[in-house]
């Protein structure tokens, strides 16, 4: 399974689904430690067999959310269902989720098979069943003959399956991932990311994963909920994420962005085609395909990603395109694409990437060169908030 | 500019201080003489003596039977005392619990050994055998509270909380995987408490009464009569046993740093492998 893009992706939307019951439900979730407000107010519903994502910088609430569904803390207001049952005051250990942790919590002195069996002993299961649950654990995660070892005598990768497969081992309802793959180097993490995607298919499980790698929630999930300081910025697949941030910030989260502040200059009616929107920032004008509930006057935010920004020495033959005249700062070489950062006269900066399709000495622009940076109308957004 | 050959004799004179007066006593303890100071030629008398003294004997039974009692005793207290308070981030009067802790460390036996007395008297308790171990429970599950609780400061929560998660009670996740992970400092702890009570004699001399003579009491008085050879025995023995265990700890330690040298070139193999 490790190479391999695993199953086609399924027609997967429960979300869609006005009748769809949520798998789990945070509702109107606080957690207050002390003054410091972690979780503010949130509300988020989690469908069964999907892999969700929490998405966002450290301190921003995501793993306090993770901890309260696995029990280690109680929510300060709100509730949590899971299958529709309020969980408040349920144990963790008698909760139907299991968790892989951060650090793997891998007990250092117990062997690699007695990890396993760990959970599946709690619940008096008959010996035989415990070990071939095991067996079947270190076949999944491809450690059969690490079985006698140490946590201490594995590499991390493999201490990483090992935790992997604890979790695992009793079938939970939902697992809970927290940066499960942080520790990894980025080559396994990729192949284990798939892996992890593979297995979800495949078990049929809800997993949760929280994850302040924007790379990681993109690749894996089926949808991602961006947080900021407790609250949810954004929920989304990662397309919609990516191409439709609802804000500044989920904006400048994922991926690389250029943010361009500015102010309504018109909107539809005056311009006559209906959902285009007119930005004026000092001096300079776009125009943005898009229906917009600004009106005249305010101060919006434009923005487009650098992969849809071309540059050109020759200024754009058709002049309702949008462009930008500058000469170019600077410019990053990342293998696949090359990211140009172009200065204009009166000082203000873009970027432009460009696929390097053809070899390093080919490449036309460089350094001083001056350049237009040109972008259709229906290439960026405009921001509210 | 300090010179090697300033070092070695400032290194000389300093390990000679401390250990000259030990060597003398371990010598004098095979001197055949009757008198102290004075060499009369090897011997093993004074141990067989030693050992057909009753009176030394019983001292030395009730000093590890108090040793034993009060050490595991104080052991248990002492480890409950360190994870209340590691664990329990906020309670009232913590603050004042984890100062307390550390008092009788600083404290004067003097001062130990006499409000325990009164304390016994008050309550109208019998001295003997109990009140000195209860006394020592009492000192020593503060040393004890120390040792686990520096050990419980880089315990790893998620360990627990992993165990919890996988449908483990509290109670069980302790003894399964808590205590087997700070079962070093536990031992650790004993041993520290177990010296402690072995070698204490203010707070015993305080709070003993009849039939309940510990190992230092006995020393004590027999000294004040005259230091004999058989003394010196009993000193050396002792001696050597702290020796041992000694080394047996540094042994154990030894021998765990051999293995996570060795599980950690296994780990390395497993990745090319």
């Amino acid at each position: 399974m490790a190479k391999s893009l695993g199953p086609v992706k399924r027609k997967f939307s429960p979300w869609t689904d006005p009748n769809a019951v949520p798998f789990i439900r945070f509702e109107n979730i606080t957690k207050r430690f002390g003054d410091f407000v972690a979780v503010d107010n949130l509300t988020l519903d989690i469908y069964e067999r999907e892999f969700f994502s929490l998405l966002g910088p450290s301190g921003c609430g995501k793993t306090t959310l993770m901890r309260m569904l696995a029990g280690f803390e109680e929510p300060t207001e709100g509730r949590i269902l899971l299958q529709g049952q309020d969980i408040r005051g349920v144990p963790p250990y008698r909760r139907p989720t299991n968790m892989m942790f951060q650090s793997y919590a891998l007990f250092p002195h117990m062997s690699v098979e007695k990890n396993i069996a760990f959970g599946l002993e709690q619940d008096n299961m008959p010996r035989g069943e415990i070990n071939a649950r095991v067996q079947e654990m270190l076949k999944l995660v491809k450690l059969e003959q690490f079985a006698k070892r140490k946590p201490n005598q594995l590499s991390g990768g493999q201490r990483q399956r090992v935790a992997l497969a604890r979790s695992l081992a009793k079938r939970p309802k939902v697992l809970l991932l927290d940066e499960p793959l942080g520790a990894l180097d980025k080559k396994l993490r990729e192949e284990t990311q798939f892996e992890l995607m593979d297995l979800q298919q495949t078990l049929g499980m809800t997993f949760l994963i929280v994850t302040h790698d924007q790379e990681e929630a993109m690749t894996v999930s089926d949808r991602i909920a961006v947080m900021d300081k407790g609250i949810i910025m954004q929920v989304a697949t990662p397309a919609e994420i990516y191409e439709a941030p609802n804000s500044r910030y989920v904006a400048d989260f994922i991926g690389d962005i250029n943010i361009i502040e500015g102010k309504i200059a018109d909107t539809a009616s005056a311009l006559g085609a209906p959902g285009t929107v007119k930005i004026e920032s000092d001096g300079l004008s776009i125009a943005v395909d898009q229906e917009c509930q600004a009106v005249k006057g305010d101060h919006v935010a434009f923005a487009v990603r650098p992969e849809k920004v071309r540059i050109s020495p020759d200024a754009p033959a058709d002049p309702s395109v949008n462009a930008f005249y500058g000469e170019v700062w600077d410019i990053g070489y990342l293998g696949d694409f090359s990211l140009f950062i172009v200065r204009s006269e009166d000082g203000r900066f873009m970027r432009a990437a460009q696929a390097n399709v053809s070899r390093l000495v080919d490449r036309p622009i460089t350094f001083e060169d001056r350049v237009w940076l040109t972008w259709p109308r229906d290439a960026g957004l405009v921001l509210t908030r | 500019m300090r010179s090697p050959r300033f070092d070695a004799t400032v290194l000389t004179l300093g390990f000679a201080f401390l250990y000259i007066p030990i060597i003398i006593l371990i010598v004098y303890s095979f001197n055949a003489s009757r008198l102290v100071t004075v060499w009369g030629g090897f011997s093993l008398n004074w141990y067989s003596a030693m050992w057909s003294n009753q009176g030394l004997m019983d001292a030395a039974w009730v000093t590890a039977r108090v040793g034993v009692l009060s050490a595991t005793l104080g052991t248990v207290l002492g480890t409950l005392a360190a994870l209340a308070l590691t664990r329990f981030a906020r309670f009232p009067g913590r603050m004042a619990f984890s100062g307390m802790i550390y008092a009788p460390l600083v404290m004067p036996e003097v001062i130990t050994g006499l409000s325990l007395l009164l304390l016994f008297v008050a309550m109208g308790v019998d001295r003997g055998f109990w009140t000195v171990t209860i006394a020592h429970t009492t000192f020593t599950m503060c040393y004890v509270a120390i040792v686990v609780q520096s050990r419980l400061l880089t315990f790893d929560r998620s360990l627990e909380e992993a165990a919890l998660d996988l449908g483990c009670p509290p109670v069980k996740t302790f003894f399964k995987i808590t205590l087997p992970l700070i079962f070093p400092a536990v031992i650790a702890g004993w041993m520290l408490a177990f010296t402690l009570s072995l070698d204490d004699l203010v707070i015993a001399s305080f709070n003993t009464g009849p039939g309940a003579t510990t190992l230092p009491i006995k020393i004590y008085s027999q000294v004040r009569l005259g230091v004999t050879p058989e003394i010196n025995a009993i000193c050396t023995i002792l001696i050597g046993l702290v020796t041992l265990g000694v080394i047996a700890a540094s042994l154990t330690t030894k021998r765990t740093e051999i293995r996570r040298v060795r599980d950690e070139h296994l780990a390395a193999r497993g990745t090319t492998s």
